[in-house]
């Protein structure tokens, strides 16, 4: 129609790969983002979800341009501000399955202030971080996440900067879903996934996610020796202290998986007394009755 | 203003935490009920403790729409009021005070002292907001109220305090009245009493009011002075009114927090001032590339940087007018009062709701924080609501087109939830599909058209809104041209002008973009002299005007010093220009508060 030759969508996926959105991913061949595309849709699919129920919201740079890639109702707001604008989408239809897609740049860097409320408010959200400890888009510069005397166009004498933890962070800012993967480990990133959309508030699901392009540091064979999964060793996932204990592991082992779950704190929706019946607000009727206005009228005279 | 007409104006001042607000409250709504018109401006300084408080409420038995240029009474909670502001005063001015602890400075001819024993008539209680009411009690006496009026506002100020409290202030008013009544001469014409009650807000409560008239179902915020009037009304009615309401880490935050809830479908509004707003202003062009409908207000205060954080100044509007990046399409208004604000904010939102396009009210302190009476009868809490052109059934099978090319660029909105119409949105450039062009090929002649389609929308929004229009006589002398909160002052200098004998007609500018620049043309083109009046310092509107309609005027009345005009202020530039003494007039404001 009219020059538009992007792909269908899908209406009832049948099988994971009808999550595939109107176009292909435009990232490097053998970036890491494609194991976290593929779990995403195998998660949906096992979920049973349908696409117009999930909104996919990112902000901008290379794993941020997700939502077009991905079969659901997406928005590709600004950079950094993609928590902010899940946490408006969520209130006001909290019927719907709110993903929010971005990298480490985006998240933990211009995003920070967003990163630490949202977390805090625990708003009923899946956080997918594609990680690659660089920023890509902008052809690569230092991240938050870049490693100490990492050298980057940015830094082209070795980072003197602490590195950002997301996961302690989320931890420490009340997060109450915080986990790690790893975008070769697909099996188990689809598990996560699957985890962190059925959890009941902020789900952060880190994710290391090589950029083949311009981290040599941390790429597929650095991390694949050392990447050790929570699941398989007797991880307490109620117990925060050790779980950033853990999360600060940064040698030989590595820890991914489910660090922490709090289950007693109620999300923000579920806070919100309008939204304890009634249904969506997007969905309300508009406007006051006359009663509300006779009141309103009663309280100025 | 006719002779016969009831206008008063009183004062008090006094240092913060004195407890001004409550004798203002209790007079306020006393007056109100009674039937008279009010508007009452607070001068303040931005201390939370200490600093200076001078609150000017002017009544009247006819409309008004400013706080006037002159006192009838001054009430000095301390000695730097009486320093002050005695030079204020006119003839037949009353001046109350507590003869204990202030001293009378020099006396402007006519003006009576009412020195009060306070000390005395309070049985030597050192309740100190119980001094208070017995001012209250002078001031009542002094205008000619009868004391069960006082009593009665006395009664709905305090009932919720109990017994006691009330009886402790009715016993201080009477003892503050029966002195007044027996030392001092009331005014020699009573207090008039109105036809019916009128009610009593704020501008900032308008607003609000309006959002939630106009069916706000997500408000966000980051407080900001002197916009956090809105979200303290949103916040306090929120679950009455089944409003969420969200306080954010900073107004970036607010913003992206409102498109995220528009673009679900929820009438979205946020609030704040230009610091905030220059926060917003990303978000604000993403809105429109992505074709959300939201609304964003900017209640301006002087600037710039943090400026003057308690000062009213009309010097936003080319950030509001720049607000972000590239071209993009939204709407512009700059309400009159509260109520207009009021009014303003429902249209505005249906607007935007047809346009797809983002909304910025830009008000100011004057109207945010100053307090009007309006009339019930004029409040319309169910105004027209159109949302536009959204799908909300059918069967589109993955083949709908988020952004279709049309002839009137609206393409129908689908929101997310409806099977069938999945899509994506994005503040990338991007094709009908929603597709990034960059994600495609980029594509010069799919960039043209997608820029050509959102531009389309708003190409003929200008025939949707209502064209200024001239108020007074058509061949005036003087063509007053002001936009927004001048509208009241410019109204009152135009009668004060016709009584000294010149003939001037104003033209208020309410609708920034669209800007009927023909209407406006056709105005000026035949106006004999045309004066701007703003509150900045550089012209912000003249610049504007010039670049909307080429037009060049003949004199300007410009203040900048944060505080609002008077009606005076403008009588006097516009009778120095007719003169020719200047074309750039800048009137010194008396009141150093």
């Amino acid at each position: 129609m009219d020059g538009i030759d992007t792909r269908q969508l899908v209406v009832d996926p049948q099988k994971a790969n009808d999550f595939k959105g109107k176009v292909d991913p435009d990232w490097c061949a053998g970036c890491g983002d494609f194991g976290v595309l593929n779990s995403l849709r195998k998660a949906c699919f096992e979920l049973g979800l349908k696409p117009h129920e999930i909104l996919t919201i990112s902000g901008i740079g290379c794993s941020s341009n997700f939502p077009g890639f991905f079969n659901s109702y997406g928005m590709h707001t600004l950079h950094g501000r993609s928590l902010a604008v899940a946490t408006g989408a969520k209130m006001a239809n909290h019927e719907l399955t709110v993903v929010v897609t971005g990298g480490d740049g985006d998240g933990y860097g211009i995003g920070g202030n967003h990163f630490t409320h949202t977390a805090r408010r625990n708003v009923d959200l899946t956080y997918i971080v594609m990680d690659n400890e660089i920023y890509g888009l902008t052809t690569g510069q230092a991240s938050p996440t870049s490693v100490l005397d990492m050298k980057t166009k940015s830094t082209p004498f070795g980072s003197v900067e602490f590195t950002f933890n997301p996961v302690t962070a989320a931890i420490m800012n009340g997060a109450t879903f915080v986990a790690r993967g790893f975008s070769s480990d697909t099996k188990h990133l689809s598990m996560l996934m699957q985890q962190a959309i059925e959890h009941r508030g902020f789900a952060l699901l880190s994710i290391f996610s090589p950029c083949i392009t311009f981290n040599h540091d941390n790429n597929d064979a650095f991390f694949k020796p050392r990447v050790k999964r929570l699941e398989d060793e007797d991880h307490d996932t109620s117990d925060w202290k050790t779980a950033c204990e853990k999360a600060m592991l940064w040698g030989d082992t590595i820890y991914t998986g489910l660090f922490l779950q709090v289950k007693d704190r109620p999300s923000l929706d579920a806070a919100e007394p309008v939204l304890a019946d009634g249904g969506a607000i997007s969905r309300r009727a508009l406007g006051l009755s006359r009663e509300q206005g006779e009141k309103i009228i009663s309280r100025m005279m | 203003m006719s002779s016969t007409q009831f206008d008063f104006s009183l004062a008090i001042g006094g240092a913060a935490g004195q407890g001004i607000a409550t004798p203002g409250n209790v007079l306020a709504r006393l007056f109100t009920r009674r039937g008279l018109w009010l508007y009452a401006y607070n001068a303040f300084q931005s201390i939370v403790r200490g600093g200076h408080i001078f609150l000017t409420m002017r009544i009247s038995d006819q409309e008004i729409y400013n706080h006037g240029d002159h006192l009838d009474m001054l009430v000095c909670l301390n000695q730097d009021t009486m320093d002050r502001h005695l030079g204020l005063m006119g003839p037949g001015g009353r001046v109350i005070f507590d003869s204990d602890k202030i001293k009378p400075s020099e006396l402007p001819e006519g003006v009576q002292l009412c020195p009060m024993p306070i000390k005395e008539l309070s049985n030597k209680s050192r309740n100190k907001v119980i001094q208070n009411t017995i001012t209250l009690g002078a001031v009542a006496s002094l205008m000619g109220l009868e004391f069960d009026v006082l009593e009665n506002a006395l009664r709905l100020q305090f009932g919720r305090k109990g017994d006691a409290v009330i009886e402790e202030n009715t016993t201080a008013a009477r003892a503050g009245y029966d002195y007044a009544a027996k030392n001092f001469e009331a005014y020699p014409q009573p207090i008039a009493k109105g036809p019916k009650p009128l009610a009593l807000w704020t501008g900032n409560e308008a607003m609000a009011i309006g959002g939630a008239a106009a069916g706000v179902k997500f408000y966000a915020a980051y407080p900001m002075s002197p916009s956090t009037g809105v979200l303290h009304w949103m916040a306090q009615n929120a679950r009455e009114l089944a409003i969420i309401v969200r306080q954010a880490e900073d107004e970036i935050a607010v913003a992206n927090m409102v498109i995220g809830a528009a673009h679900v479908g929820a009438r979205a509004m946020c609030a704040t001032s230009g610091g905030g707003f220059a926060l917003m202003t990303e978000a604000i062009g993403s809105a429109a590339m992505m074709e959300i409908p939201a609304v964003f207000i900017n209640v301006q205060r002087a600037g710039p940087s943090t400026g003057v954080p308690t000062k009213t100044e009309q010097g936003d509007l080319w950030q509001v007018l720049g607000a972000s990046q590239g071209d993009f399409e939204r709407l512009i208004v700059a309400p009159t009062n509260a109520l207009d604000a009021f009014k303003i904010i429902p249209e505005l939102f249906n607007l935007c709701d047809q346009h797809q396009c983002p909304g910025i009210v830009i008000a100011d302190l004057l109207i945010s924080e100053g307090t009007f009476s309006v009339d019930p009868d004029d409040l319309d809490f169910r105004p027209k609501i159109d949302r536009g052109e959204i799908i909300s059934s059918g069967a589109a099978n993955g083949e709908y087109l988020r952004y279709a090319i049309t002839e009137s660029g609206i393409s129908p909105r689908a929101l997310p939830g409806l099977e069938g119409f999945v899509h994506v949105v994005a503040t990338d450039e991007h094709d009908q599909d929603g597709v990034l062009i960059s994600d495609e090929f980029t594509n010069p002649h799919k960039r043209r058209r997608m820029v050509e389609k959102r531009a389309r929308k708003i190409a003929n929004v200008v025939d949707n809104i209502a064209a200024p229009e001239l108020e007074g006589p058509v061949d005036a002398e003087v063509t007053l041209v002001g936009w927004g909160s001048t509208y009241g002052v410019i109204k009152e200098a135009v009668e004060q002008l016709a009584e000294k004998g010149v003939t001037v007609n104003h033209l208020p500018i309410r609708w920034l973009v669209p800007f009927h620049a023909q209407a406006v043309i056709d105005i000026v083109n035949n106006a004999k002299r045309t004066i701007i009046v703003e509150n900045n310092y550089s012209g912000q509107f003249h610049r504007y005007l010039r670049s909307e309609t080429g037009l060049t005027v003949d004199g300007h009345i410009r203040k900048y010093d944060g505080e609002p005009f008077m009606p005076h202020h403008i009588v006097d530039g516009v009778l120095e220009q007719v003169a020719g003494k200047t074309n750039h007039y800048v009137p010194l404001q008396e009141i150093m508060v």
